[in-house]
């Protein structure tokens, strides 16, 4: 059998020093005195070749040659070979925390490399090595907030993502946490209602930059707000717009999280994604999840280890800033590894074609009859049109042209059923914009 | 090693992206603008690579050294796992796209990976069904946590605020309780490492949620009172969560849901081996009993009579969402193709393998090292390092000597409840040589903390760094490089 | 006069002020100290509160008021060398001193000759 190296003289040599005489034997011996279960609904065991042959067909069953303009917090951005060469060496992906650091500098260095990576993009002083995904490190962040300002309300704008925001409501069922989720609706009020939502019991105000709608908006006036109530301000945001945009950080944040997918890793059908989370260094010690810091050995020489464990479920473990145990390691080297080849000038090259295009699109997209702009003109890559009918039924029609043509917003906000949210990346050409253009009209 | 941002040099690229095919137009508004660009490196690709190349040489992983990190289940990873997670039809495949009308014929193939390995699972696990969704195994826990909480909400029984948690446990156990809302009793181990039936007998009553019971535990024990344990708990009112994090060693001969268990999760990354990628991506699929079934998280994955597969959301009493999609896709179908490859006859080779593998370790180890649980044990033998430290060499020393001898550490100190702990797991991917000459390495530590303890204190001295100032790096964190000094 | 608790507080009281910290066994069994949690000015607390945290590499240590009162000052210098509390754990590595304080509550502490002897007891 594959993957097990004992051979039968092994087998028998080593029973004889664990004085058995067969399997069964050695379960008597571990206490396990009933018969093994007959497994009668699996299937026997498959060579390499032929579960490979089984996958292909399996993968050739999805669809991945439609030209892509779905986001909703999820894009398809270029990633370089250099990224997948790197992720894919083995001394990376077969090693595991980095518990012994002597033994995993190479590991802790990477950490280090992304904590300050993400720092850089985020405009703030300290970051963690990764939570699970943006929506889980949404929810952290609100629990931390509550854990600084001992309040246990947060106010939450429903333009962040929907997707995010039913994984809060979900995790804070049962905890004694209200969450008051402030209306976005389309017009210059949507900030306004959202200040007035915070009180003297906020502990924090949670936002998206750009938000769900890939409208972009100042956040000064809505942070200092919370903090004059003595509220945190915490926002997700879309790490490639913040190769262009004001880092949240100067924008007064306190914790600045999101989705990591786009900076590197595959879609991937959901995942494994990556969740980042940076704050200031006042609330440092307040943060969930491994930090990776920079100290001496005994001799003086430069190195990294695992720090700030005192935060952590190994150690304190009921009253741990948060249950993670992990980090998403091999996403969070992905990211780094994606953001050192595309570098300063080319992770702002692609922002500004991603903004570029969609703007294209978005100029090509109203020039059809009775399709309707949603939303102002500050967006990035993302944005949203009202179309005649329901947008759910034209993304259906879309598909069978070979478009995913964008996300239907009528799932999520019941009366957008005719809004439909489009997405541009740097990988789309002109051509296939034109071409979405055209097709759009023709199923309206 | 330096910082790839001391490499970087003003104007250098390393980027190769498309020039602009649209009109030049200043999109974004100039007040939304950062002021100064984003500090990133400039690097050329060779650079990177050889810079990333060069860190990837200062790590132990299981492809360069022997790995016996106790609890963690450093097994073998297939190469061609990494091939098919890489098939475009999978890494590239948006995960909103079965949401779209007409969208889920598009994804039928990723679909049917999802159903299928739960069904797998289920099996495996003596279960009604599984939810694939649980990112990591904490989240896993999290997850059977909130299913439990769900389960008496909906038996109008929402006094029951209490989990039950062994005091052997793994840390994510009573923070997971706690995340979920529960509040957490620590239950007593007896002398022979099993479950104390008296203590949980006292703490068992009304306000009881549950238990969360590592099974084998993480003494890697198997208690022989599992049963009744859960016979106990399910008498007083309450559930029974099993920590999987063990389940290599009993896979394909126990299932849990057979011993009574109600709720559990898996680590795929530990059992059906998917890389530990340095700590994470990991994935925690959960099974429940028929009775925990109607509130498993949604979507859910259903196959339709036509043998087509589709999202389902229409579950009135599911918790909700616990993910952003369907779990970490990329992960379980790595765990898929390990599944498919083994088969029926495969699953229980693994864990009579894993077993026969630490109880050999065990028995050529036990003259040199002391047990505080002298016991046959199941995948994972735990030592004391007691003797040792009678001589001024700890668990740490030990570790710190096994890495000059060219071997990854096991856990140590965990758990909580042995003092000095060493707790080695060689796994069933291991062949007898290569565990052997760990013996040998282990016996020779054993006898220089007789003669030459110093030395083993020292350790040690063959990696890039030597023993890190801990203390330094805690009471003065230098947690990232900001480029910038106003900041 | 020096009072102990079981859990390894230490108070001294001087006229109205209660001044609070962790026993030397206390400051040796955590280690290396890396960082002290410390309460703010103004906050109240019932005997058996957790008044702040004392952290090492691998530990963080609840420290529970031995006694109510209200807080009047904290010891600000444990910020930048926490390590006070490992050199000088009954002087200069006090946390914090409170006031308004219930000076029965002390009948249920030790005295130092009673706490010897219980730190004898516990090894």
């Amino acid at each position: 059998m594959p993957y097990i190296a004992n051979t039968e003289a092994d087998v028998r040599e080593m029973f004889k020093t664990i004085g058995c005489d067969s399997f069964e034997q050695m379960w008597e011996k571990a206490q396990i005195n009933f018969p093994p279960p007959s497994l009668d609904s699996l299937h026997s065991g498959l060579s390499e070749y032929e579960v490979v042959r089984h996958l292909n067909e399996l993968a050739a069953r999805n669809a991945t040659q439609l030209v892509n303009f779905l986001g909703a917090g999820y894009y398809d951005h270029i990633i370089p070979a250099a990224v997948g060469e790197i992720t894919g060496r083995s001394e990376f992906y077969t090693a595991y925390t980095p518990y012994q650091p002597e033994a995993s500098q190479g590991t802790l260095q990477v950490i280090y490399e992304y904590q300050s990576m993400i720092c850089r993009l985020t405009g703030l002083f300290v970051a963690n090595a990764s939570l699970y995904d943006g929506g889980t490190a949404l929810f952290e962040a609100m629990m931390m907030a509550g854990r600084i300002t001992r309040r246990r309300q947060a106010v939450i704008s429903e333009a962040v993502s929907p997707i995010f925001r039913r994984m809060i409501e979900c995790y804070s069922s049962n905890l004694d946490i209200e969450l008051i989720q402030v209306p976005s609706g389309t017009d210059d009020s949507a900030q306004q209602r959202l200040m007035e939502a915070i009180t003297e019991n906020t502990a924090c105000v949670i936002v998206q930059y750009p938000n769900v709608f890939g409208t972009i908006e100042a956040w000064e006036d809505v942070t200092a707000h919370a903090h004059a109530k003595g509220a945190l301000a915490v926002c997700s945001c879309y790490p490639i717009a913040l190769a262009v945009l004001t880092p949240p950080g100067e924008m007064g944040f306190d914790i600045v999280t999101g989705e990591g997918q786009s900076i590197g890793i595959p879609l991937s059908f959901g995942g494994p994604y990556l969740g980042f989370m940076a704050t200031t260094e006042k609330y440092m010690r307040k943060m969930p999840g491994r930090i990776c810091g920079r100290t001496v050995d005994l001799d003086g020489k430069d190195g990294f280890v695992l720090t700030l464990q005192t935060r952590e479920q190994h150690i304190r473990r009921a009253a741990a800033m948060s249950n993670i145990c992990s980090n998403e390691n091999l996403c969070a080297l992905t990211a780094l590894v994606y953001l050192c080849c595309m570098g300063k000038q080319g992770l702002i090259d692609v922002a500004e074609l991603c903004a570029a295009k969609a703007a294209f699109a978005r100029g090509e997209i109203l020039k059809i009859d009775g399709v309707k702009p949603v939303g102002g003109e500050a967006f990035f890559n993302e944005f949203v049109i009202s179309l005649p009918v329901d947008a759910a039924e034209v993304v259906g029609k879309m598909i069978d042209k070979g478009f995913a043509a964008g996300f239907p917003l009528g799932r999520y906000y019941p009366d957008r059923k005719n809004q439909l949210l489009i997405a541009v990346t740097e990988k789309r050409t002109r051509e296939e914009i034109k071409a979405l253009a055209n097709a759009l009209e023709a199923v309206l | 090693m330096k910082l790839i941002f001391s490499i970087s040099r003003s104007g250098r690229e390393g980027s190769s992206i498309p020039k602009s095919d649209v009109p030049e137009v200043n999109a974004i508004p100039q007040q939304f603008r950062r002021k100064k660009p984003a500090e990133l490196p400039e690097v050329s690709e060779q650079e990177v690579i050889r810079h990333f190349t060069a860190l990837s040489r200062k790590n132990m992983g299981v492809d360069t050294n022997f790995y016996p990190l106790g609890s963690c289940t450093m097994k073998y990873n297939p190469k061609f796992h990494e091939r098919i997670a890489a098939l475009p039809g999978f890494a590239e495949l948006h995960p909103l796209l079965p949401q779209l009308r007409h969208g889920g014929v598009l994804t039928q193939g990723a679909l049917a990976v999802i159903y299928e390995a739960e069904r797998i699972l289920s099996e495996l696990l003596g279960f009604s069904a599984c939810t694939m969704q649980p990112l990591a195994g904490a989240h896993g826990e999290l997850t059977g946590c909130m299913l439990i909480a769900a389960y008496h909400k909906d038996c109008k029984d929402e006094k029951r605020k209490i989990m039950l948690i062994p005091d052997a446990a793994h840390g994510t156990n009573p923070a997971s309780a706690a995340v979920a809302g529960f509040e957490t009793v620590e239950i007593a181990s007896d002398s022979e490492g099993n479950v104390d039936l008296e203590d949980l007998k006292k703490h068992l009553g009304p306000e009881v949620a549950g238990l969360m019971l590592t099974c084998p535990n993480t003494l890697g024990l198997f208690d022989r009172n599992v049963k009744e344990i859960c016979r106990l708990v399910h008498e007083a009112g309450g559930l029974c969560y099993c920590d999987g994090a063990n389940f290599n060693a009993i896979i394909g001969r126990i299932r849990p849901g057979d011993l009574g268990f109600d709720v559990m999760h898996v680590n795929l990354h530990k059992t059906f081996s998917t890389p530990h990628g340095g700590g994470g991506p990991g994935s925690g699929p959960v099974g429940v009993a028929e009775k925990l079934v109607p509130y498993l998280p949604v979507s859910r994955v259903a196959k339709r009579s036509d043998g087509t597969y589709a999202l389902e959301y229409d579950y009135p009493d599911s918790i909700g969402y616990i993910a952003p999609f369907y779990g970490n896709f990329g992960i379980i179908l790595r765990a898929y193709a390990y599944m498919l490859t083994l088969g029926k006859e495969g699953f229980r080779r693994v864990s009579e393998n894993a077993v026969l593998n630490a109880n050999y370790i065990r028995c050529r180890l036990s003259p040199y090292y002391d047990q505080k649980y002298d016991r046959f044990s199941m995948h994972e033998c735990v030592f004391s390092a007691t003797r040792q430290v009678a001589k001024g060499v700890h668990a740490l020393d030990i570790a710190k000597a096994l890495i000059d001898r060219g071997y990854h550490p096991p856990t140590i100190y965990f758990p909580m409840i042995v003092p000095e702990a060493l707790m080695i797991e060689p796994t069933e991917t291991e062949s007898k040589d290569t565990i052997d000459s760990f013996i040998e390495a282990m016996i020779e530590i054993a006898q220089m903390t007789e003669t030459n303890a110093e030395q083993i204190q020292q350790a040690p001295l063959t990696t890039p760094v030597k023993r890190m100032d801990e203390t330094r790096a805690a009471r003065s964190p230098v947690v990232a490089d900001l480029g910038c000094p106003e900041m | 006069m020096k009072y102990y608790s079981e859990d390894h507080e230490w108070v001294e009281i001087h006229g109205e002020e209660a001044t609070i910290g962790i026993s030397e066994y206390a400051a040796k069994q955590l280690g290396d100290i890396t960082y002290v949690e410390l309460p703010s000015e103004d906050d109240d607390f019932i005997v058996g509160d957790t008044l702040g945290v004392v952290e090492s590499v691998k530990a963080a240590s609840d420290i529970y008021s031995p006694v109510s009162g209200t807080v009047v000052m904290i010891n600000d210098a444990l910020e930048d060398e926490p390590n006070l509390i490992n050199e000088s754990p009954e002087d200069k590595g006090w946390l914090c001193k409170l006031t308004n304080i219930d000076t029965s509550e002390l009948d249920d502490m030790m005295n130092a000759d009673a706490y010897e002897k219980y730190l004898k007891e516990l090894s």
